[in-house]
């Protein structure tokens, strides 16, 4: 079991005549996804690696039955892009471009408002991947293994750090969501821990945040009152200055909120199982597993 | 990318947004203009640096004659002001801007920012101007009213004229007062802005709304589309690693300590300072040389970690994904020859062909540490750095 991916999805990259689309493209296929096609406006009609290639999405989606997309296409009209996928009735939007002007993201997730079927992943993530079975995104497939562990992160390469403490103790991986850098994304760690509550596959869960925001403390909240499984994590940015953007739009600490002490605080009021070191997450995890520093089952509601 | 007051105000001109006019100065010879300009007093005498609490630092100042004009343009141009937004080190105010003093009824505070949580922008108004904003946060958070703002539309007509009253402004003045706070907003977007302030915006005698001061910064991915603003950029203001590493593609942020890092990934390097830190050490930045990490990436990084006198060791975090370990090791060995590096070095590597790498690097003539995981590669960093302290 999984969540959101799975063998059926069947997937088209929006960009795929790029040199970074085409390449993880091949990759995505390569791994096993099933790959239908891409798209590129004006190149429609033609073929590029044994992809189809449409001129718009409403188009692959009649001609392919594809129901995902993987997004390469330029940070200024990646927005348009998104909303093109929801409008065509694309249900999982994967949203790969860095550097969306904030104000693009704003105005692409209120129109999202009006597809409530389709779910927006990024932009500026790694990606999704379900070990062993499929990954929409640019996320090296080898380093994970089938499993019953969900991982959800706004970042990237300290995602596969996690994922590959994960492996080292011969546990794997259910899913995977990198749910991007940026303020303004789409799916959200809050979003990620209810799909990984509802997940039968799913046993327990590393959520790896970040300062800046609030959308930890609102996932910490969730678990603390509804979460069924063990929850470890990792917050970066102890040593982050406040007003610096710590490489990550969305990682910045300004008025003094948002730090990531703040965030560990309430990450552990929840109950959660915090690794104080990057390299503590796996750990952590075995620890949440065990039953130490767990919480209590949450309580039903009497009557 | 931050704005000076002046700027802001040049671009809330041509808005038609009510500012007064003033002169830039950066050498006292042009007091001359100023006085040409605005021939009668009193003026206001305002430091030209990026942080705020210019005020409270000496940075704002008022003068009533012409030499008292002159006295405190030449106190102010040259001066180091420290404000809470400054660090202790303090900035150097080379430029100010002399603007008439007006009379003014009260200070009110307005500004509009993208907010996460709501992920729209949302409007912040206060009827306590005048005052810093985060703290008047702490002290008194009902202070101040949220108004979002559907980013498609802008801020509705009814909206403003409840931030209006919501500000206990006069109601006769309604609608014009009202047309400004939709106008701000409007301003907001169609410039891709991250932060737009006025602090204080004041109520003139004549009941109109008139902005004091203002600050603009654009979101930097949204600059792109605005690139006549992009010679706006004021260089003193920013740290010079921190522009060199920009040129070239990387994410670099200086910070207090003596490890010097380079990452691939914006949270893998957050997570690779937490780590030094955690283990006792300080690092001396925060460096991201993205997914690609390139030979000349690592080379340009090596070199900007290798200005920085403090730093006394060095810490290389790889993890390798579409990028090789094997391509990556090739180019810390260049690079290192390229920058003559002698500083102690701990590699750690990870990722796609590894092994390949780790034999790269053997076969070199390079000297390093080689760390197989995130403790180990932070905590062996943290006792080089100490031994090559000592």
């Amino acid at each position: 079991m999984s969540v959101l991916l799975d063998k059926k999805s069947k997937v088209i990259c929006q960009g795929i005549t790029g040199s970074a689309g085409l390449f993880h493209s091949k990759a995505c296929r390569e791994y096993g996804t099933q790959m239908v096609g891409g798209v590129t406006p004006g190149k429609g009609g033609s073929e590029v690696e044994g992809f189809k290639v449409f001129d718009t999405v409403a188009e692959a989606v009649k001609k392919t039955g594809a129901n995902t997309t993987m997004i390469f296409v330029p940070a200024l009209f990646a927005a348009d892009a998104i909303l093109e996928a929801a409008a065509a009735g694309i249900e999982l939007i994967v949203c790969i471009t860095e550097g969306i002007p904030a104000n693009d993201m704003a105005r692409a997730v209120e129109i999202l408002k009006r597809y409530p079927k389709s779910r927006l992943i990024g932009p500026n993530c790694p990606g999704i991947i379900t070990p062993g079975v499929a990954k929409v995104g640019i996320m090296p497939g080898y380093i994970h293994k089938p499993g019953k562990i969900g991982i959800v992160s706004r970042s990237g390469t300290l995602t596969y750090e996690a994922v590959w403490q994960v492996t080292q103790l011969k546990l794997g991986q259910s899913t995977c969501i990198g749910i991007g850098g940026d303020p303004i994304i789409g799916t959200t760690h809050l979003d990620a821990m209810r799909l990984f509550n509802e997940d039968k596959g799913t046993e327990a869960v590393i959520m790896i945040g970040e300062i800046g925001g609030t959308a930890e403390e609102e996932a910490a909240q969730y678990v603390k009152k509804e979460m069924k499984k063990p929850v470890a994590a990792f917050i970066a940015g102890t040593t982050a200055p406040p007003g610096k953007r710590m490489g990550h739009a969305g990682a910045i600490v300004s008025g003094g909120k948002g730090t990531a002490k703040e965030k560990m605080a309430a990450l552990e009021a929840a109950g959660i199982v915090v690794a104080k070191s990057p390299g503590e997450m796996g750990q952590a995890l075995l620890k949440a597993l065990s039953g130490k520093g767990r919480r209590k089952a949450p309580k039903k509601k009497s009557k | 990318m931050k704005l000076h007051e002046y700027q802001a105000k040049e671009i809330f001109a041509k808005a038609g947004l009510p500012v007064t006019p003033g002169q830039l100065v950066k050498h006292l010879s042009e007091v001359d203009e100023a006085l040409r300009r605005f021939p009668e007093g009193p003026w206001v005498v305002k430091a030209q640096i990026h942080a705020g609490g210019r005020g409270k630092a000496g940075g704002v100042k008022l003068a009533k004659t012409e030499a008292d004009l002159r006295q405190k343009a030449s106190d102010i141009l040259g001066m180091t002001l420290v404000s809470p937004q400054t660090g202790p080190e303090g900035k150097l105010v080379k430029k100010i801007f002399i603007t008439p003093a007006l009379d003014y009824m009260k200070e009110l505070y307005v500004s509009v920012v993208l907010d996460r949580a709501t992920r729209c922008p949302v409007v912040l108004a206060s009827a306590e101007g005048g005052t810093e904003i985060e703290e008047l946060a702490v002290t008194n958070p009902k202070a101040i009213q949220k108004f979002p703002v559907n980013p498609l539309q802008g801020m509705e007509p009814f909206q403003a004229r409840e931030l209006y009253l919501a500000l206990g402004l006069p109601k006769d003045r309604i609608n014009a007062g009202a047309k400004f706070f939709q106008d701000l907003v409007k301003l907001f977007l169609e410039l891709d802005l991250s932060i737009l302030e006025v602090n204080p915006l004041v109520v003139l005698k004549s009941g109109e709304l008139h902005c004091l001061d203002a600050k603009v910064a654009f979101e930097d991915n949204g600059l792109a589309r605005h690139k006549e603003y992009e010679g706006w950029r004021d260089a003193d203001e920013e740290d010079a690693r921190e522009l060199e590493a920009g040129k070239s593609g990387l994410s670099y942020i200086s910070l207090d300590g003596n490890i010097g890092c380079l990452v691939n990934g914006a949270g893998l390097a957050m997570a690779t300072a937490d780590a030094i830190s955690f283990f006792g050490g300080s690092p001396a930045n925060f460096l991201d040389v993205g997914g690609g990490a390139t030979t000349k990436a690592v080379t340009a990084a090596f070199k900007i970690i290798l200005s920085d006198e403090r730093v006394k060791a060095i810490l290389v975090n790889i993890f390798g994904g579409i990028m090789k370990c094997d391509v990556i090791a090739q180019g810390i060995i260049d690079a290192a020859k390229d920058v003559g590096l002698k500083l102690p070095l701990v590699v750690r590597l990870e990722g796609t062909n590894v092994e390949q790498g780790k034999a790269l690097l053997a076969k070199s003539s390079l000297k390093y540490q080689f760390a197989s995981s995130m403790d180990e590669a932070a905590k062996t960093v943290v006792a080089a750095a100490k031994e090559a302290r000592a």
